[in-house]
């Protein structure tokens, strides 16, 4: 398709024209005449053939001062266009070229073939309509389908796990430039806009903008957020491995870009299990560089409390801290030496359980251990202070997240109860959308079976909101019933075990 | 816009994979898509990723796509094989990928013999037997002459070639005359009825056509632009491989005026018109080269997964890729499945054969399936059926040619530009409207069908596109 006339020469008729022939481009007269009438209907446009060169077009051209020069054939498509000034003429030729590159994106046929692909998916979709791509099929095969999202300028999250961290990088590398977001992979949970992608809770929309490298570090800095009143505009998941050595947080940088331009988010909290220190420099050099204010609530030793980021945010606003919800559970004797027991189904809770407890109870042995020498290895049912990620990847092969599956942590009560072995059980029961419809449901009967048999405290860090579907007080109520002590704060929670066990913090 | 407008309101969402994702956005009441994702048709999950994380795929398909919708075609010459390709003598042109006398099919033989005989360099057909299974013949692929040819695609230095160049790049492209239906040399017939055919092809159809066409350009017409005939066929109910009918009846009403001005006896010139006005499949020939003249263009660009050859030669399939240069990726040819002529039947059919699958390669013919309803009933399945098929390109190819419009997919132009990564992943291969010649040498036609391509040529372009991607 190439031009094959100059334009014309200016006609004696007042503006500024455009005559061009081009070859190899058919089109029916209707939908020529379709073309002609929409870009005549433009402001600034005040004449418009847009036909095949026959000779009766080539009459009607003329007489519209849009007769094109040189040689013409039957078979070339004519486009004269006439408009007020040198802008209205470009709008008015590009707008024709879109009118005749434009397609039906509905065939009315009874055939519906499926989209097999991402791709052939968001092709479907108009281009200006917002819009993100969600990948679970199997990790292996998970890249293909994310790349799909980038070559098509969409943002994707990606909940597959197994994706290898070289196929991480060269994804989140192709995002930057293209100007999307990769979230994930392994990313659980979102909120974009007020909806909630995956494992996410039901919370008030307002103006802090979460980027979170943990999903259930995400649920409970937003649950706690919406607890003092205060909502979020944006959980931007990255994927637990963007802050580590080889991704380098190169989505998180993307997020904190992005949500800095937003203008519903006017303050940011990062959320992360501990990121490797060069990243989270970086990363931090980053955040000074933005105009919205950026807060982190990165586990580390030095700062192993996602309720403290949460109060330290809250601080910034001017807004009260709230007494976070509980319920007190029966008057429990303190069990001095006792071993602690937190069996989690969030990874992010379970690291900040260990890295609260470990200063006061030294050494904790766990399938995510703070040290590689703490590994626990399959022996869940060690004995001494042990904390277990049933959420891990190595547990959940061939079956559900146990926030939705609760089948092998019950089974762990059961066995600590039979064991005898003194100790205090924590736990966590994440809420909202994705989780178990009632919790307490499964852990109540558990939990009153394990107290029948053994004298064993439980405190149990509830995360969720009044809205979720399962209602925190609810739940809290019920496991209450049972003899749970329940917080809302895993930290506090936390704490609580730690003074059951008599420990001082 | 900052992350495409995502965070600017609730986004739409395009899900692949477990349900459950789905049904709790739904229940928020989101605008949910979910795409019917499956494990790969074929492939190695490593070179699958390699290939998707390539990160020169993209725009060197882009590049191979826009020169494809690029190219034109315009009729220039109507010349001999020997001047124009230089065919020398004792050297025979065939379809799809090499080959020799030994792994040849039947119609492939016939229609070797059938040239030797046309050309004087054997006596009898056992004569040409003996000295094609002495190695005394030269045989190379047409595709290796900028060069394509229906069925057996057998050329000779003696045949008319149709001339065709591209405005745009600048190439050639070349293919022989069609010689109608029935017993006729693509098919592997080699009677007298086809060696008169031939001869009369020879002496009298090549040398007014390249008289009408010489003397029209040489009159100060432009030349017949061929790609506008292939346009119009499709909103015409053709689709350009199985169904010629509308671009026949085009080129012959575009060349009549320049044949009737030629110098030839009225009785030749009455002859050539009904020769041309009684063959529906005389513009295939002229429709091949146009596809070739893309194609070609978008040969050679490093990163491409686009195909641009796919070729049969009645006993193996061949395909070429824009990333991988003249490497065919070749396994063993399909039967198609069809309709029959006659008393033919399915054990009668050779299998797949023909470098007319240049005609899909660039979207058109069983790609663009849905354009030719006539068609659909003739080639085994119904209308709902040819869309369906259209629609299912459309998953495998990487853009859609505007100049290539179907009307009844809404004016959508066909799928254009067949992705090797996008077969892989829907496990959909591309669909080929096809003749079918007889297995036994001489028999000629004996039905139409569809066909598909063995996976195999797909599995090892992938690995070759694979492996040329990790090289740093």
């Amino acid at each position: 398709m190439t031009a094959s006339a100059p334009p014309a020469a200016p006609s004696a008729t007042a503006g500024v024209s455009s005559v061009v022939l081009r070859s190899g481009v058919y089109a029916d007269s209707v939908r020529l005449m379709q073309v002609s009438r929409d870009v005549a209907a433009r402001d600034g446009v005040t004449a418009v053939l847009v036909a095949m060169a026959t000779p009766l077009n080539l009459e009607l051209a003329a007489n519209m001062g849009l007769a094109p020069d040189g040689e013409i054939s039957p078979e070339q498509l004519l486009i004269g266009v006439r408009a007020e000034d040198d802008a209205a003429l470009a709008a008015a030729l590009a707008a024709v070229d879109a009118a005749l590159a434009e397609r039906e994106r509905s065939t009315g046929t009874a055939t519906a073939v499926p989209q097999r692909t991402i791709g052939a998916g968001l092709d479907e979709l108009g281009p200006d309509t917002p819009a993100l791509a969600i990948v679970s099929v199997p990790g292996q095969f998970a890249v293909a389908e994310a790349a799909d999202a980038i070559a098509a300028g969409r943002s994707v999250l990606v909940f597959s796990d197994g994706v290898p961290v070289e196929h991480e990088v060269a994804l989140k590398r192709a995002a930057h430039d293209a100007g999307v977001l990769v979230m994930g992979p392994d990313c659980g949970t979102a909120i974009v806009s007020g909806v909630a992608l995956g494992f996410a809770n039901v919370v008030r929309p307002g103006p802090v903008g979460l980027v979170a490298a943990s999903g259930t570090g995400a649920q409970q800095v937003s649950c706690l957020l919406d607890m003092a009143g205060v909502g979020v505009s944006h959980v931007l998941g990255v994927g637990g491995r963007d802050l580590k050595e080889e991704v380098g947080g190169l989505a998180t940088l993307d997020a904190l870009a992005a949500l800095d331009a937003d203008p519903a988010t006017e303050r940011v909290l990062v959320v992360s299990k501990p990121p490797a220190p060069s990243v989270a420099e970086a990363v931090q050099a980053a955040a000074h560089e933005l105009s919205v204010p950026v807060r982190f609530g990165v586990l580390s030793p030095e700062t192993p409390d996602l309720t403290a980021a949460v109060e330290a945010l809250l601080g910034d606003m001017g807004i009260d801290v709230p007494t976070w919800p509980s319920r007190p559970g029966p008057a429990d004797p303190a069990v001095p030496g006792a071993a602690l027991k937190g069996l989690f189904a969030g990874g992010t809770l379970a690291d900040e359980a260990m890295l609260l407890a470990s200063p006061v109870l030294g050494d904790i042995r766990s399938n995510i251990p703070l040290r590689p020498e703490l590994d626990l290895g399959t022996d869940l049912s060690a004995p001494g202070h042990v904390v277990v990620d049933f959420g891990d990847d190595a547990l959940t092969v061939g079956r559900a997240h146990p926030m939705i599956d609760p089948t092998l942590r019950l089974e762990a009560i059961d066995a600590l109860a039979r064991s005898g072995e003194p100790a205090v059980l924590l736990l966590d029961v994440v809420l909202g959308h994705g989780a178990d419809p009632d919790p307490a449901g499964a852990l109540v009967p558990a939990l009153t079976a394990a107290r029948a048999t053994t004298s064993l405290p439980v405190v149990i860090a509830l995360v969720g909101t009044e809205a979720d579907p399962q209602g925190w007080s609810r739940q809290a109520d019920a496991l209450a019933a049972a003899g749970a002590h329940v917080f809302a704060s895993n930290a506090a929670a936390t704490r609580y075990a730690l003074d059951l066990l008599g420990a001082v913090a | 816009m900052t992350l495409g407008g995502l965070l600017s309101g609730p986004p739409s969402i395009v899900a692949a994979g477990v349900g459950v994702f789905s049904d709790a956005l739904r229940a928020q009441g989101t605008d949910v898509h979910d795409v019917d994702w499956r494990p790969p048709g074929f492939g190695d999950p490593a070179d699958l990723a390699a290939l998707a994380l390539d990160p020169r795929r993209n725009s060197a398909n882009r590049v191979a796509v826009e020169r494809i919708l690029a190219a034109g075609s315009q009729l220039v010459d109507v010349r001999p094989a020997r001047e124009v390709i230089g065919l020398q003598d004792r050297t025979l042109l065939h379809s799809g990928p090499p080959l020799t006398w030994e792994t040849a099919s039947g119609p492939m033989r016939g229609a070797l013999i059938g040239a030797c005989l046309f050309e004087g360099w054997a006596d009898d057909v056992e004569d040409a037997e003996r000295i094609l299974a002495a190695g005394e013949i030269t045989l190379d692929p047409c595709h290796h002459h900028r060069t394509v040819g229906p069925m057996a695609g057998v050329t000779s230095p003696s045949m008319w070639m149709w001339c065709l160049s591209d405005p745009v790049h600048g190439g050639q492209a070349f293919c022989n005359l069609n010689e109608g239906l029935g017993k006729v040399l693509r098919m592997g017939a080699f009677n007298a009825e086809v060696q008169t055919r031939l001869a009369w092809m020879r002496d009298v159809l090549g040398p007014i056509l390249s008289e009408a066409v010489r003397g029209s350009i040489d009159a100060g017409n432009d030349p017949l632009d061929v790609k506008a005939v292939l346009a119009q066929m499709l909103q015409m109910g053709d689709e350009g491989h199985n169904r010629n009918r509308a671009g026949s009846l085009m080129t012959l009403r575009e060349l009549s005026p320049a044949i009737v001005a030629t110098k030839a006896a009225s009785s030749d010139i009455a002859a050539v018109l009904k020769f041309i006005g009684g063959n529906e499949h005389f513009f295939l020939n002229l429709g091949m080269p146009t596809a070739k003249l893309a194609m070609d263009a978008a040969r050679g660009v490093p990163g491409s997964s686009m195909v641009t050859v796919m070729s049969r030669n009645g006993t193996e399939f061949g395909i070429q890729t824009a990333g991988t240069g003249d490497r065919w990726f070749t396994g063993p040819a399909n039967t198609p499945v069809g309709l029959f002529l006659g008393d033919y039947g399915p054990e009668d059919a050779n299998p797949d054969i023909g470098d007319s699958a240049i005609m899909e390669t660039y979207g058109v013919g069983g790609f663009s399936m849905a354009a030719a309803p006539a068609i659909v009933r003739f080639v085994g399945g119904t209308v709902p059926d040819a869309l369906a098929t259209t629609e299912r390109m459309y998953q495998v190819t990487l853009a859609e040619n505007p100049a290539m419009a179907i009307p009844i997919m809404g004016f959508r132009g066909s799928p254009t530009g067949i992705d090797v990564l996008k077969v892989a992943r829907t496990g959909w291969l591309p669909q080929i409207n096809t003749g079918m010649a007889g297995r036994i040498a001489g028999t000629g036609q004996v039905g139409a069908g569809l066909v598909q391509p063995p996976q195999e040529c797909f599995e090892q372009a992938l690995a070759a596109l694979a492996e040329e991607a990790r090289i740093p």
